[in-house]
């Protein structure tokens, strides 16, 4: 039951973004590997590929070309094979209106963009070590919201 | 004058390790090759003790010990935040330490080494993951909720449920409802 490597996916169309993240997720003591998307697209159409091992863990920023975050997170939950991949939103929204539709959506996570590197890498931190206990221990998954 | 010798690995594993084992004296018996079960609680330093007695004979103890504590301790962590006929003032510290028969700091460590939290992080994980079940099943308040876990008041209970989650007891019952209605609706 035990997972050794937590698997970690980002979909961010900001390059600068997810470099920041990309060095941000490195600093943090955890055994994680990491996959890049820039669009939601790529990601939907890697993810869905049939075999593909299913990751633990993404991040989808809100506002993207082609396919938005909204988009995947609807498309994820409606897939039955992803129903244990943990959603965690990435914007740079803080309304309230916005984390409570997000949520109902399906989404377990919603992240406000730290503005600096010190708060990104404390809520990377904390995401993954919450998430990592609701892959290894009896919680309810169902139940598992986070909004930092 | 040269002898010439025949032996069984295996025979001489068995006896090394019972010797040895003799020595700690605690009830075990040997499960196969490999595997020692012993009859009551063993003390970390019975442990660290016949690590060292095997030692010399290039025998380990293999660490996944390790991941079968750590379960037992979220286990018996489980089982306290749900049997609310436990008595939840009593300290979990105290609690773990009686029910696994470890000392509480050694638990503590080997908990925190193994899963990217603690033992105290992981007991209000547990109380809140319960608070999130009874506050949807919609059958207590939450007075009632907070007494039940045992917290001191229903202001500790949201303080912590806000901490852990980011949102109020309320707000969170109104999200899981509108989503479960969404859901039923597709």
């Amino acid at each position: 039951m035990d997972i050794d490597m937590l698997k970690v996916i980002l979909v961010d169309d900001d390059e600068d973004d997810r470099l920041l993240f990309k060095d941000a997720i490195e600093e943090v003591d955890m055994n994680t590997s990491l996959l890049l998307f820039d669009n939601g697209q790529e990601f939907m159409d890697h993810i869905t590929l049939s075999g593909q091992s299913i990751p633990h863990l993404v991040f989808l920023d809100l506002n993207m070309p082609i396919k938005n975050g909204i988009e995947c997170l609807t498309e994820i939950r409606q897939n039955n094979k992803l129903k244990d991949l943990s959603v965690a939103i990435y914007s740079t929204s803080s309304s309230e209106k916005d984390i409570e539709q997000t949520f109902i959506k399906g989404a377990n996570i919603y992240i406000n963009k730290p503005n600096d590197f010190i708060k990104l890498k404390k809520a990377i931190s904390e995401v993954l070590k919450l998430n990592w206990q609701y892959h290894t221990s009896n919680l309810n998954r169902e139940n598992f919201l986070l909004s930092i | 004058m040269k002898i010439y010798l025949k032996y069984d690995i295996n025979v001489i594993f068995k006896k090394t390790l019972e010797e040895q084992l003799d020595k700690i004296g605690i009830n075990y018996t040997i499960n196969g090759l490999g595997e020692v079960e012993f009859m009551e609680a063993i003390s970390v330093d019975k442990i660290t003790q016949l690590a060292s007695l095997l030692s010399i004979y290039g025998i380990k103890i293999i660490n996944d010990h390790k991941s079968e504590v750590i379960q037992r301790i979220k286990d018996a962590i489980t089982e306290m935040v749900i049997n609310s006929s436990i008595d939840n003032s009593c300290k979990v510290s105290t609690y773990l330490a009686e029910k696994l028969g470890y000392s509480y700091t050694y638990l503590s460590s080997l908990f925190s080494e193994g899963t990217y939290t603690s033992i105290e992080n992981f007991v209000i994980l547990k109380r809140i993951d319960r608070a999130k079940t009874l506050i949807l099943e919609d059958k207590l308040t939450l007075t009632e909720i907070s007494y039940n876990l045992g917290y001191s008041s229903v202001a500790h209970l949201s303080y912590q449920f806000k901490k852990t989650t980011g949102l109020t007891p309320t707000v969170f019952q109104k999200i899981i409802k509108q989503r479960k209605e969404t859901a039923k609706a597709q």
